[in-house]
C-alpha cells in the first residue's frame, strides 16, 4: 500500500469508528484505495469498527411522549411508549438489526406442519426486575390480557386467530384457529410484551416491573425517564450503566438539544433540516428505510373508483419521485402500489416501476369515457408531515392526465373516526408493520375491519391464505410476489412512498453494521444495542 | 376595612359561581369535541368491540349529565376525581406541574414587575426623548413576536452560540435552587419579555395622563424636580390602572405559557392541559381550567383590592 492510500485507510478507519460511514462505503472506498476485498472486510472488522465499551449515561430526547401515557401494553400508543417498551420490557422474540427474526425471551420456536400450532421455549436464564424468574405463566398471563371479550387492548385483532395458549411449563404453546407462518413475528408488536402474571393469573402491567434489558429508577410520564442496567438480563449487550429519556415534543429543542451536546441522541429529526445537521461534525444523521407507509385508498366499491381504469389512471398521474424529493426530501423509498417494503421480508424486487404517464392515463381514461374526471381528495395535517402539501402537488400533476383532483382539507381531530374508512379517498400513514402477511391481512383482505380500499379479490384472498400456512420461504416468497402484482394492477390504493426513519445522535455514541427498520431508533432497541465509543 | 372586608367575601362568593358556570361550559365543550377518550386512546386501532369495552370500563355509556353531575358531587367536597387515561388522582396529576408553572411565573414576575414599572416611569420622564422610543420600539417588538419566535432567537445565541444558558429546563429533583435559577433563565426571560411591554405603557400611560392635571402643574410651579413630581405626585394616583395591568400579565404568566414549555421542554400544567384535551380526559381538563379560573378571578380581586388601598378616596367613603 502506498503513503497516500495509507493515510487514506487510516481516515476511513477514523470515520468508520466514529460511524460516519456505513459497511458498505467503507469497502467500496477501500477497494478504491487499492485494497482488496477480503483485506478490507478484514480492516472493517478488527480496526474500524468501534469495539463496544460498557459504561456511561445515554441521554435520549423522544418525540411524542404525553402526559396520558401509561404501563398499559393494551393502549400502548405514543412513541414514549413504544420506546420504554423496548428498553424496560421483553417480548417472545425480536426483529434482529439486519431485519431477520430473532430470539429474546423465547430461545427457539417450532410449528405442526400446518402452522396451527407454535411452541416456544423460554429462556431459562430470564428475570423480572424484581428477581423472579419469567415463566411460562407470565407468558400466558401477558397474551391473555389481549384476548377475550372484556379486553380492551388494542392489538385484540392481531391475537383473534389464537384459539388457546398453553402453559408446558419451561414452554408455551399457542393454538390457533388456522395456519399462520407468521405467529413469530407477529408476537414482535409492541402491544405483546411479557409481564408479571398476578396470583390470579392475570396480567400485573400496573407495577412496570419488566424482564428487559434496564430497569426503571424514574418515571414521570410526559416528561422523561430514567433507566438502569438489569445486569440480570438474558440478552446480548446493554452497554449503558443508565439511560435518561427525556420527552421532547417539539423538533426544533429536539435539535438543539443534539447541537448544544444536552443529549447524545434525538428521534424524529425534521426532513427540511437533514443537510444542514449532516453538515455538523459532531452529529451523525441516520436514514433508515422503513416499513412506514403513506397510502392514498380508494373505495373501490364506490364509483368512479369503482372502474378498474380509473384506479389505474390515477396511480399512473403521480410523479413519485418529485414527491419524494420535495416532500420528504429524499428520505423516502419509492412505492409501486402494493403494500410492502424492501425493509420487511420477502419483497419481490422484479416488480417493474410504475412511472408518471399522464398520457397513458388520458387514454385509459377515455376507453371508459371518463375524460376530465373530477375527485375529491381528504387529508389532514396531522397525518404526516407535509401530508397537505403532497396532496395539493399530486393534484398539480394530476392535471397533466386531465384529472381534477379537489384536495379536501378535513380537521386533525377525528380524522380517524371520521374520515379514514368513511370518505372515498382519503390519505393514511400506516405504522411499519413486520411482514407482508400480517399488513395485507389487516388491510387488503376481504372483509377486514380496516380494508380501507374495500377491496375484493378473489385470487388475492386465496393466495394470502395460502401464504399465510406455507412455511417454504421460497414458495411463500413466489406467493407474495404474484400477490404484490395484483394489488399494484388492480388494486384500490395508490403508494407513493415509504417515509424512511431520520433520527440522528452525536458521534460519541456508537451502533452496529445495522439497524432496524422495525422502528426508530434501531427498532427502538438502542438501549442494548448502543454503546459510547 | 369592615366594607373592604364584606367586597373580598362577596366577590369570593361570586367568583364561586364564575367557577361553577366555568364547570358547566369545559364540560360541555369537552363533550362537543369530536370523538371520546376511547376512540382517543385506542386511536387508528380502535375497533368497535374494543371501544365498548373500554366505554363502559369507564363508565362512558351513561348520559353526560349524570356524569356531570357525578363529578361535581367529588368536586364540592374537594375530590376531583381519577384521570380517566391513567388512572392517577387528579390532584397528584396537576399539584408538581403546577408548582413548576408557579414557580417559573413567579420568576418572571420577580424580573418583569419592577423593570417594567420603573422602564415605564423612566419613559414617562423622558418621553417622546430617544430613550423613550427605542424602548417603546424594543417592547412592542417583542410582544409582537409569537412566544416560541422569541424563544428560538433566545437559544440561538444564548444556548447554540454561546453556550450561556442550557437549552432545554427540564428539572431534577437533586439541583440546588442557584442551579434551577441557572437552568429556567431562558424561559423566564421569554416571558419576561412578552409581558414587560404591555406593563410598561400602561405606566407610561397612566403617569403621562395624569401630568396635564392642575395638581402636577402645581408641584411643578413650586420648583419640585420632575422625577420627584412623577414618583411622589403622580405615581400615587396612577397605582389602579397599573395594578389592574400587572395582574393580568400575572395571571397570563400562569396560564398562557404552554407554547415557552413546549420550546423549552419544561414540565409545567399547560402541556399537561393539551394532553388531556387531545385525549379528552375530562377529570383532567375541568381541573386545570379551574385553576386557571380560579387564578382569574383572585388576581382580579387582588386588583380591585389594591386599587383601593391605594386610593385614599375609595379607602374612606363618605
Amino acid at each position: 500500500m502506498t503513503k497516500k492510500n495509507q493515510i487514506l485507510m487510516d481516515r476511513l478507519a477514523e470515520a468508520a469508528r466514529q460511524g460516519k460511514i456505513s459497511r458498505r462505503q467503507f469497502m467500496h472506498h477501500s477497494t478504491a484505495a487499492g485494497v482488496t476485498a477480503v483485506t478490507a472486510t478484514g480492516l472493517w472488522t478488527q480496526h474500524a469498527k468501534a469495539q463496544p465499551k460498557s459504561g456511561g449515561t445515554l441521554r435520549v430526547a423522544q418525540h411524542d411522549g404525553n402526559t396520558t401515557d401509561t404501563h398499559d401494553p393494551g393502549v400502548y400508543q405514543s412513541n414514549f411508549d413504544i420506546g420504554l417498551v423496548h428498553s424496560h420490557r421483553s417480548f417472545l422474540t425480536m426483529i434482529n438489526p439486519d431485519g431477520s427474526l430473532g430470539p429474546d425471551l423465547a430461545t427457539e420456536w417450532s410449528a405442526t406442519p400446518d402452522a396451527a400450532q407454535w411452541t416456544f421455549k423460554l429462556n431459562p436464564a430470564a428475570t423480572f426486575h424484581d428477581g423472579n424468574k419469567v415463566t411460562a405463566n407470565d407468558v400466558v398471563a401477558s397474551m391473555n390480557y389481549h384476548r377475550g371479550e372484556a379486553s380492551t387492548s388494542a392489538a385484540k385483532a392481531l391475537l383473534a386467530g389464537v384459539t388457546d395458549i398453553t402453559d408446558n411449563g419451561d414452554s408455551v404453546t399457542f393454538v390457533l384457529e388456522a395456519g399462520n407462518a407468521d405467529l413469530p413475528w407477529l408476537l414482535t408488536d409492541y402491544h405483546l410484551c411479557i409481564v408479571p402474571a398476578n396470583a390470579d393469573g392475570t396480567a400485573n402491567w400496573q407495577s412496570g416491573i419488566g424482564s428487559g434489558p434496564y430497569k426503571i429508577v424514574e418515571l414521570d410520564f410526559g416528561t422523561g425517564c430514567r433507566l438502569v442496567r438489569h445486569d440480570d438480563w438474558h440478552g446480548e449487550g446493554a452497554y449503558f450503566d443508565e439511560v435518561e429519556v427525556l420527552v421532547v415534543n417539539d423538533p426544533n429543542a429536539r435539535q438543539t438539544a443534539l447541537v448544544t451536546g444536552d443529549v447524545d441522541t434525538a428521534t424524529l429529526l425534521e426532513n427540511k433540516t437533514l443537510g444542514l445537521l449532516g453538515r455538523n461534525p459532531d452529529i451523525v444523521v441516520e436514514n433508515v428505510a422503513s416499513g412506514q407507509c403513506l397510502t392514498m385508498p380508494m373505495h373501490t366499491d364506490t364509483a368512479p373508483f369503482n372502474i378498474p381504469e380509473v384506479r389505474q389512471a390515477l396511480k399512473l398521474s403521480i410523479n413519485r419521485e418529485e414527491l419524494i424529493e420535495k416532500i420528504a426530501f429524499g428520505a423516502a423509498t419509492i412505492g409501486n402500489d402494493f403494500h410492502h417494503s424492501p425493509a420487511q421480508p420477502y419483497w419481490p424486487s422484479d416488480i417493474p416501476q410504475r412511472e408518471y404517464d399522464p398520457d397513458q392515463a388520458k387514454s385509459l381514461l377515455a376507453s371508459v369515457g371518463m375524460e376530465g374526471l373530477t375527485v375529491d381528495f381528504s387529508t389532514a395535517d396531522s397525518i404526516t408531515t407535509g401530508a397537505v402539501d403532497a396532496a395539493v402537488l399530486y393534484a398539480e400533476q394530476a392535471k397533466a392526465s386531465g384529472i381534477n383532483i379537489n384536495v379536501v382539507r378535513e380537521p386533525n381531530d377525528g380524522y380517524w373516526s371520521d374520515v379514514w374508512l368513511v370518505k372515498p379517498w382519503c390519505m393514511v400513514l400506516w405504522g411499519s408493520r413486520p411482514t407482508p402477511d400480517i399488513m395485507y391481512t389487516l388491510a387488503y383482505s376481504s372483509g377486514a375491519a380496516w380494508n380501507e380500499s374495500r377491496w375484493e379479490n378473489d385470487g388475492f384472498n386465496e393466495l394470502l391464505q395460502k401464504a399465510k400456512a406455507e412455511l417454504d420461504d421460497t414458495l411463500r416468497a413466489e406467493m407474495y410476489r404474484d400477490m404484490a402484482m395484483m394489488a399494484r394492477d388492480d388494486g384500490g390504493t395508490v403508494i407513493p412512498y415509504f417515509p424512511n426513519f431520520i433520527y440522528a445522535r452525536r458521534s460519541a455514541v456508537g451502533r452496529g453494521d445495522s439497524l432496524s427498520p422495525a422502528w426508530q431508533m434501531d427498532g427502538y432497541r438502542y438501549a442494548s444495542r448502543w454503546y459510547f465509543t | 376595612m369592615g366594607d373592604l372586608l364584606g367586597l373580598v367575601l362577596k366577590r369570593l362568593g361570586l367568583g364561586l359561581v364564575t367557577l361553577l358556570v366555568v364547570s358547566i361550559l369545559i364540560f360541555f365543550a369537552v363533550e362537543l369535541l369530536p370523538g371520546d377518550i376511547a376512540e382517543a386512546v385506542l386511536g387508528q386501532s380502535a375497533t368497535d368491540e374494543t371501544l365498548a369495552a373500554l366505554r363502559e370500563q369507564l363508565g362512558l355509556d351513561r348520559p353526560a349529565i349524570v356524569r356531570y353531575f357525578d363529578w361535581l358531587g367529588g368536586a364540592v367536597v374537594g375530590d376531583f376525581g381519577v384521570s380517566l387515561v391513567s388512572g392517577d388522582r387528579v390532584t397528584d396529576a396537576i399539584a408538581d406541574r403546577f408548582l413548576n408553572t408557579l414557580f417559573l411565573a413567579a420568576y418572571a414576575a420577580v424580573i418583569a414587575v419592577p423593570i417594567s414599572i420603573f422602564l415605564g416611569v423612566v419613559v414617562a420622564l423622558l418621553r417622546n426623548t430617544v430613550f423613550d422610543r427605542v424602548a417603546n420600539v424594543v417592547t412592542l417588538t417583542s410582544i409582537s413576536s409569537p412566544e416560541f419566535f422569541l424563544g428560538y432567537i433566545l437559544i440561538l445565541y444564548l444556548a447554540v452560540k454561546t453556550n450561556a444558558f442550557p437549552a432545554i429546563a427540564s428539572l431534577s429533583g437533586d439541583m440546588t435552587f442557584g442551579e434551577l435559577l441557572h437552568r429556567t433563565f431562558l424561559p423566564a426571560l421569554t416571558l419576561v419579555l412578552v409581558v414587560t411591554a404591555h406593563m410598561m405603557r400602561m405606566t407610561r400611560a397612566a403617569i403621562i395622563n395624569l401630568l396635564a392635571s392642575p395638581y402636577i402643574e402645581m408641584a411643578r410651579l413650586k420648583g419640585m424636580p420632575p422625577w420627584k413630581v412623577i414618583v411622589k405626585h403622580a405615581l400615587p394616583n396612577a397605582w389602579a390602572p397599573i395594578i389592574n395591568v400587572v395582574a393580568l400579565n400575572l395571571a397570563y404568566l400562569i396560564t398562557g405559557v404552554v407554547l415557552v414549555e413546549v420550546v423549552f421542554v419544561y414540565p409545567g400544567v399547560g402541556q399537561l392541559l393539551v394532553d388531556a384535551v387531545s385525549k379528552r380526559d375530562f377529570p383532567i381538563v375541568q381541573a386545570c381550567c379551574l385553576i386557571f379560573a380560579a387564578t382569574f378571578i383572585l388576581l382580579n380581586l387582588a386588583a380591585d383590592v389594591g386599587a383601593i388601598l391605594t386610593n385614599p378616596r375609595l379607602r374612606h367613603p363618605k
